[in-house]
């Protein structure tokens, strides 16, 4: 008697949820953990997106509060011949970048597997400028790509008679050159993750197949890339839209003319960031963020539609 | 005598001279991976006259590059940032996104599904259409040029989230019926019971956060403007930019930018690329 009403006084919101039922407590519990998250997404997630919306139909400039102008930053992007420059820009990144890295990372993931040799310190090998910091090796890439007496690559080449090659001089060597950086820091990613698709495939498949008396090349054919179709799937998309983000390596590969020379290297976040923090036309730079959130959701989609017809 | 004939085919296979070849091929390519790096320690090691010789081993290896680099102390600095932003933003997605991905994996309540979907089509959001709003938001908030300033948007990831809910699917009713019975609070359980049965995929999400944050480049290139917050990757950035041509001391920035997650990789490698797969499988 005595304790209990001591265990009342200590304790009055004790009674009411002795009330609750088992399972409204556990519904409770949960909101109770969600409750942070939930305000966390709500502000810094979702709020900001509809905000950027809303600021991509504005003139907003920092300085002078934000006037609805309409369609008006759309209409000056469409019309800007810079920006269809940094569109083809960026998809050259994706359309050569992503099947020349998928292969490349393929072919070595589909050796690498069957290494026993040293394979932990092969594999190493590759996987090793994954975990490099992206901003500090577009540097070292930039030094090799300097003219000689600097440049290791022109250095290399002079040896064996072939001309000098201007690389990130040029208006056309600029952006290939930027891309396989950007291919090398991403190779050992995909090489694990191959490495893991090709483990998950069960060996009595392939055993299978070999009674069946298939060669090599038809067990690639008809077992592996069939099997391995979700971990390329996810690795195109992985891939297309890295390189459609695409900017550590060109902001420091170009810093002496962002995105140059003459634009042929930027790429639609470079255009972004020049827009909002170097002129502050966050307006006109929300726009283009739109772009890009355009284009990256219907990539996707894409990608769960062909998940879809698997 | 059956099963000898089986095995003896396959036993010759594994010394075919393709094998040798493609052996060979894999290790020449895994030394091109890694040769922008050893030409980046080489330099680092040469002075200012010596940048030319592209040998790869130095003729007169020196440390004065490293000392000159960090004597002012500026790299110190940056590097105290980068870890512990990277430290903290871990610590938060490990706790809320197990928390998160726990509560809508075991609990069933109304709104759950509604829940779980919003989380996940964050995913769709990218990073750069947020940070205009973000910037705004900060100015408002006097979180520009700070710490919190840094961190905020990364606190917890719907990718993370998302990768904890599948693990913890895989977790038993059963146990964590039993810690109920035994009169344990919900929090307990999770924490307590649930928590220590997903550490592969606590340790894989720990690693990716780590990662990410430790080399991120864009947000905090933004929100910061004082050399003091800068982050590694972003004074390295500025560093280079300020040193023009001078080379030897460009690499030796890189090369002090890079030490500390090689050094990561090295010890934790086994879990590193276990990590990997098991992120890449299930996200």
């Amino acid at each position: 008697m005595a304790s209990a009403s001591a265990q009342a006084g200590a304790a009055p919101t004790g009674r009411l949820w002795d009330r609750f039922s088992i399972r409204t407590k556990r519904v409770i519990w949960a909101w109770t953990f969600l409750a942070l998250p939930i305000v966390f997404y709500a502000g810094i997630r979702f709020y900001p997106t509809l905000q950027a919306f809303w600021l991509s139909l504005t003139d907003w400039d920092l300085l002078r509060p934000a006037n609805f102008v309409g369609l008006a930053n759309y209409q000056r992007m469409f019309a800007d011949p810079q920006f269809w420059q940094v569109f083809r820009n960026t998809f050259a990144y994706l359309i050569i970048g992503t099947p020349i890295s998928l292969v490349v990372s393929f072919v070595i993931a589909y050796y690498l597997d069957r290494v026993r040799f040293l394979h932990g310190f092969i594999r190493a090998l590759y996987f090793l400028p994954y975990l490099t910091t992206a901003a500090a090796l577009a540097w070292v890439w930039r030094w090799f790509y300097q003219p000689v007496p600097i440049g290791v690559i022109n250095g290399f080449l002079s040896t064996f008679g072939i001309p000098q090659q201007p690389f990130l001089r040029s208006v056309d060597q600029a952006l290939p050159s930027i891309m396989v950086t950007s291919i090398w820091a991403g190779l050992g990613f995909q090489i694990i993750i191959f490495m893991a698709g090709l483990r998950a495939i069960p060996s009595t498949y392939y055993e299978a197949a070999r009674i069946d008396g298939l060669g090599e090349g038809a067990i690639l054919r008809k077992i592996t890339l069939p099997l391995l179709k979700p971990t390329t799937v996810f690795l195109v998309v992985f891939s297309s839209i890295g390189f459609l983000r695409i900017f550590d390596q060109v902001y420091n590969m170009t810093t002496n003319d962002p995105g140059g020379p003459l634009g042929t290297t930027k790429p639609l976040v470079l255009m972004i960031y020049q827009t909002a923090f170097s002129s502050y036309q966050m307006g006109y730079a929300a726009a283009q963020t739109v772009v890009l959130f355009t284009i990256l959701l219907i990539v996707s989609l894409l990608q769960l539609w062909v998940l879809r017809n698997r | 005598m059956s099963t000898m004939a089986a095995e003896l085919p396959q036993n010759r296979s594994r010394i075919r001279p393709g094998r040798i070849i493609a052996w060979t091929l894999l290790f020449i390519g895994g030394l091109i991976m890694i040769t922008p790096l050893l030409y980046m320690f080489s330099t680092s090691l040469k002075s200012a006259s010596q940048v030319y010789d592209l040998r790869l081993i130095p003729a007169a290896p020196s440390f004065n590059n490293y000392i000159k680099v960090m004597s002012d102390g500026r790299f110190l600095r940056w590097f105290l940032n980068s870890t512990f932003i990277a430290v903290v933003v871990t610590l938060s997605n490990v706790f809320f996104d197990s928390l998160v991905g726990y509560t809508l994996a075991k609990f069933r309540f109304r709104g759950r599904y509604f829940i779980f979907l919003a989380i996940l089509s964050t995913l769709m959001i990218p990073t750069e259409m947020l940070v205009i709003p973000w910037y705004l938001m900060s100015a408002q908030l006097g979180w520009l040029d700070s710490y919190w300033g840094i961190m905020f948007p990364g606190m917890m990831t719907a990718f993370g989230t998302f990768l904890m809910k599948q693990f913890f699917e895989t977790v038993p009713d059963d146990f964590l019926e039993a810690a109920r019975v035994d009169g344990l609070n919900e929090f307990a359980i999770w924490w307590k019971i649930a928590m220590p049965m997903v550490t592969p995929a606590i340790s894989a999400l720990a690693i990716f956060t780590f990662l990410g944050n430790w080399t991120a480049f864009f947000w905090p290139l933004i929100v910061t403007t004082s050399r003091d917050l800068y982050t590694l990757p972003v004074g390295l950035s500025s560093f280079a930019v300020e040193q023009s041509i001078q080379w030897e001391m460009i690499m030796t920035g890189a090369a002090i930018a890079t030490i500390p997650t090689l050094l990561v990789f090295l010890v934790l490698q086994r879990y590193i690329v276990r990590g990997v797969m098991l992120a890449g499988l299930k996200g």
